[in-house]
């Protein structure tokens, strides 16, 4: 299949701040891309170099096979985008403001609208001044959902959303996927991602540090074990791909990274295990040890 | 420990219900970030006061240093009505500083106004309106504080310019007691609109609209004396005008009215109780109109950049269409009346050897066309402004992500800009005529006169809007000083002849090249050379927007 997005090398700097380094993102077309990162790691900047509103200072990327920055005005009408902050025309009503947008994208389907205002419990007659944080988002979310478009580009777009409505989001999105659109969807909730999306990028300080499937990450992780053990056991510490070991007679604990679980486990057994506790890879793990490395070392 | 535990209860409770007293708390705090927050602002409106003034003083006191050739000049200057609306009731000309502080006691009134309104709604309304204050309103932050500190920053800000105006007009050799009376003339007006605006900031939702109401009664103000001091059976209208009060103080004559700064006390009292009650009865970030719903879809004609840019703008410029009909027909229902003035022999020779009343009434109303004309500069201004706004508020960016390109949402609001400035214009010529060919009996000679006269001032104000929007496109961070160059402008083509400036500095004002209608000559030269000007910055403008970051 053909990248919906593709982006190489992608450098873009904002004064002395290095915003993008060098980042990569490929979208497949029809996946659900989930776009990871922590605050100001460029997701923002990365989606908005995407829609031609930056000019990239290096790399290439491209945008339903067109050049985000020469052919905007064509590839919008292919696309649709929910910013991370909405802000509404304070004297127009969300039903105006989804119409229009609708209307300057591809196109509007009256009964997809009908049907998500229901969904998300919308009032459009409101005016943009009186809705909440949620219901702005609310208002760009129907405006995306319900315009006929091949690509939806979505900023953190359950920011301010209660959970009922965080529901109502995760069923269209799984509508959009069998529909065979294709959903770039930046985002810090991790449980939202785990349950949306094909393929993952994680990013940090402007790069592309993990990208791939969810089965692909969590086999990045590692797995917790805490054992006892019918004698003390040798060479665990030295071992390649084990972290955190704490051996106390006939008793040991560590964390090892999945791959080298399988040689763990043999070198234990021959031993012999009296009981054994594994805890799963969680990709809270993963997301963590990348946000982490972020902030400068805690030392104990 | 357990037997003191009622009484701290007691002690919560109390300290958490909102009572009277604690409706200041945070005040202090508040002021401080305020003063922090204009730390730049501030002085810049003092600056300019002191300038102003320094520079009045020292442009006269070479030129007419004997009360005789005061007395000249008042007689033939003092008698023209075109001018007397304009600055007021030439009665203290014989006097240094009244004749240095003509033009300068509603300009420099004026501006303390605007600098009270402004500062007032900035940090009131435009604070609650961004949730900042709701952040500080969670803190321990009375009900009251936000409004007091915006409050006693601005009239702390016009109690400071009254000694910066009085050593400013000192410098110039005008005597300490009558410069620093006419500080506190003009400060007064700043007082009684900070209290105007303490008003407005609690009707509505937006700090716009706020700014736009107590700026709206500014020029209100300004109508109301020019029409009060020109005409003689209405002068009462001088007496209701806080600018009027300014000039009624008469800081120069041998026995000033110091009463009138009562009046100005007791208005300004009484807005400010009106503010804080208004203040009292209304929830965080509500104004006092409560928000009505409106239609579920939009209308059908809602479908690009311009019926939106359309739909934004249309408001406002109906507002503005209103002011502009009100405006004219005011100071064109008056024009006839001028010849009156033309009362002593030295003004009925001048008159006659210039061709007659005619040539009076003529330069009157060609005052009032280019008074028009830099009301039209202000719209485009705040027109265009508004680019940045919906980029900075970013509801530009959803709409740029649309098939909607950059130059073309940006040309809608241009195109509407321009368009609202001739509509503005040929409105303002059309009522002006009318309300003059009326009174004088000649509706189908007045009336296109008066359009051409009105239409021949819109090159100019498209000037400024090109200035706009070339700043928007090439300095976006700066584009708020298109406020600045406008004011600069005025400043030149008020005050460039008193201060003696070089023609080609005067030359670098557009409003310098209008041709003087009605009855002056017209060269399409000008208007031709400031029309292209004008493109010429607005094509420079959308071609850098295009290529540069939105955000």
């Amino acid at each position: 299949m053909t990248d919906a997005i593709s982006v190489v090398g992608l450098t873009k700097s904002f004064g002395r701040t290095k915003a993008l380094d060098e980042l990569d993102l490929h979208v497949a077309t029809g996946e659900v891309h989930g776009f990871l990162g922590p605050n100001g790691a460029g997701k923002s900047t990365t989606i908005r170099v995407l829609l031609g509103l930056l000019r990239a200072d290096g790399g290439t990327a491209s945008l339903l096979g067109g050049d985000p920055w020469r052919e905007a005005t064509t590839l919008h009408r292919r696309l649709a985008y929910v910013p991370g902050d909405v802000s509404l025309w304070p004297t127009l009503t969300g039903g105006e403001v989804i119409d229009l947008l609708g209307r300057l994208r591809g196109g509007l389907d009256p009964k997809r609208r009908a049907d998500l205002l229901d969904r998300f419990d919308l009032d459009p007659r409101k005016k943009g001044r009186s809705y909440s944080k949620g219901n702005r988002q609310k208002v760009a979310l129907v405006a995306a959902l319900a315009s006929d478009v091949e690509l939806l580009v979505l900023d953190e777009p359950t920011s301010g959303l209660d959970p009922l409505m965080e529901e109502v989001f995760r069923d269209c999105i799984g509508e959009e996927r069998r529909g065979g659109r294709t959903v770039l969807l930046s985002s810090h909730i991790l449980a939202e991602v785990e349950a949306l999306c094909d393929r993952v990028s994680i990013i940090r300080n402007g790069r592309t540090v993990e990208t791939g499937t969810l089965a692909d990450l969590r086999h990045l992780t590692r797995t917790s074990i805490s054992a006892e053990l019918s004698g003390p056991v040798d060479g665990i510490a030295t071992m390649a791909g084990v972290y955190d070991l704490v051996a106390d007679g006939n008793r040991l604990s560590c964390e090892v990274d999945t791959a080298k679980l399988d040689e763990l486990l043999r070198r234990l057994t021959q031993v012999g295990v009296r009981s054994l506790t594994s805890q799963p890879p969680t990709l809270e793990e993963l997301f963590l040890r990348h946000y982490e490395a972020d902030r400068p070392a805690v030392s104990a | 420990m357990t037997a003191g535990t009622p009484t701290r209860v007691a002690e919560t409770t109390a300290a958490v219900t909102p009572g009277r007293s604690s409706g200041l708390v945070g005040t202090g705090t508040l002021i401080r970030l305020a003063l922090r927050r204009d730390r730049v602002m501030l002085p810049i409106w003092l600056a300019v006061q002191f300038v102003l003034a320094a520079g009045s003083a020292a442009s006269v006191k070479g030129l007419y240093a004997s009360a005789a050739s005061r007395h000249a000049l008042a007689a033939t200057a003092g008698d023209n009505p075109a001018t007397i609306a304009m600055y007021g009731p030439p009665d203290d000309l014989g006097s240094l500083g009244g004749l240095a502080t003509w033009k300068l006691g509603i300009y420099g009134a004026g501006l303390l106004a605007l600098m009270s309104i402004f500062t007032l709604v900035r940090h009131t309304r435009g604070d609650e309106e961004a949730g900042r204050l709701e952040l500080v309103g969670a803190g321990v932050v009375g009900r009251y504080a936000a409004l007091t500190a915006g409050v006693v920053v601005a009239l702390g800000a016009n109690l400071v310019a009254v000694p910066v105006v009085g050593v400013g007009l000192t410098s110039g050799g005008i005597p300490a007691s009558e410069a620093f009376t006419f500080g506190f003339a003009i400060a007064a007006a700043g007082l009684v609109f900070t209290g105007i605006a303490a008003v407005t900031a609690q009707l509505t939702e937006t700090s716009r609209a706020a700014n736009g109401m107590a700026a709206a009664t500014l020029a209100a103000a300004y109508l109301l004396r020019a029409v009060g001091d020109s005409a003689h059976d209405a002068s009462f209208l001088s007496w209701i005008s806080p600018l009027g009060w300014t000039l009624q103080i008469r800081s120069f004559a041998a026995q000033p009215h110091f009463w009138v700064f009562g009046l100005a006390a007791v208005a300004t009292a009484a807005l400010l109780t009106t503010g804080y009650v208004l203040a009292g009865h209304r929830d965080m970030g509500a104004g006092l109109l409560p928000p009505r719903l409106g239609p579920a879809a939009a209308p059908p004609q809602l479908r690009s950049s311009f019926a939106l840019a359309w739909r934004l703008q249309r408001g406002p410029l109906i507002g503005w269409a209103v002011g502009f009909v009100v405006l004219s027909g005011a100071l064109g229902s008056i024009a006839a009346g001028v010849a009156e003035f033309a009362n002593t022999k030295q003004i009925k020779d001048m008159l006659a050897k210039l061709g007659g009343e005619q040539n009076l009434v003529d330069s009157y109303l060609s005052f009032a066309m280019s008074a028009a004309g830099i009301v039209a500069a202000v719209y485009a201004t705040q027109a265009l402004l508004r680019m940045r706004t919906e980029e900075t508020a970013l509801r530009a960016e959803p709409l740029l992500a649309t098939r909607v390109g950059r130059v073309r949402w940006a040309a809608s609001h241009v195109v509407l800009a321009a368009l609202g400035v001739v509509v503005l214009m040929a409105l303002s010529g059309l009522v002006a005529g009318l309300a003059h060919g009326l009174r004088t009996g000649d509706v189908g000679g007045q009336v296109p006169r008066l359009v051409a006269a009105g239409l021949v001032q819109a090159p100019a104000a498209l000037v400024v809007a090109g200035i706009v929007v070339f700043l928007f496109g090439l300095l976006p961070r700066l584009t708020v000083a298109a406020w600045a160059v406008l004011g600069a402008f005025l400043v030149i083509g008020e005050f460039g002849g008193l201060f003696k400036l070089n023609q080609r500095v005067l030359d670098l004002s557009p409003f310098t090249h209008l041709p003087k209608l009605p009855g002056g000559e017209v060269s399409a030269t000008p208007i031709v050379v400031l029309v292209v000007v004008a493109t010429a910055f607005t094509v420079a403008g959308l071609f850098a927007f295009r290529r540069r970051d939105i955000g």
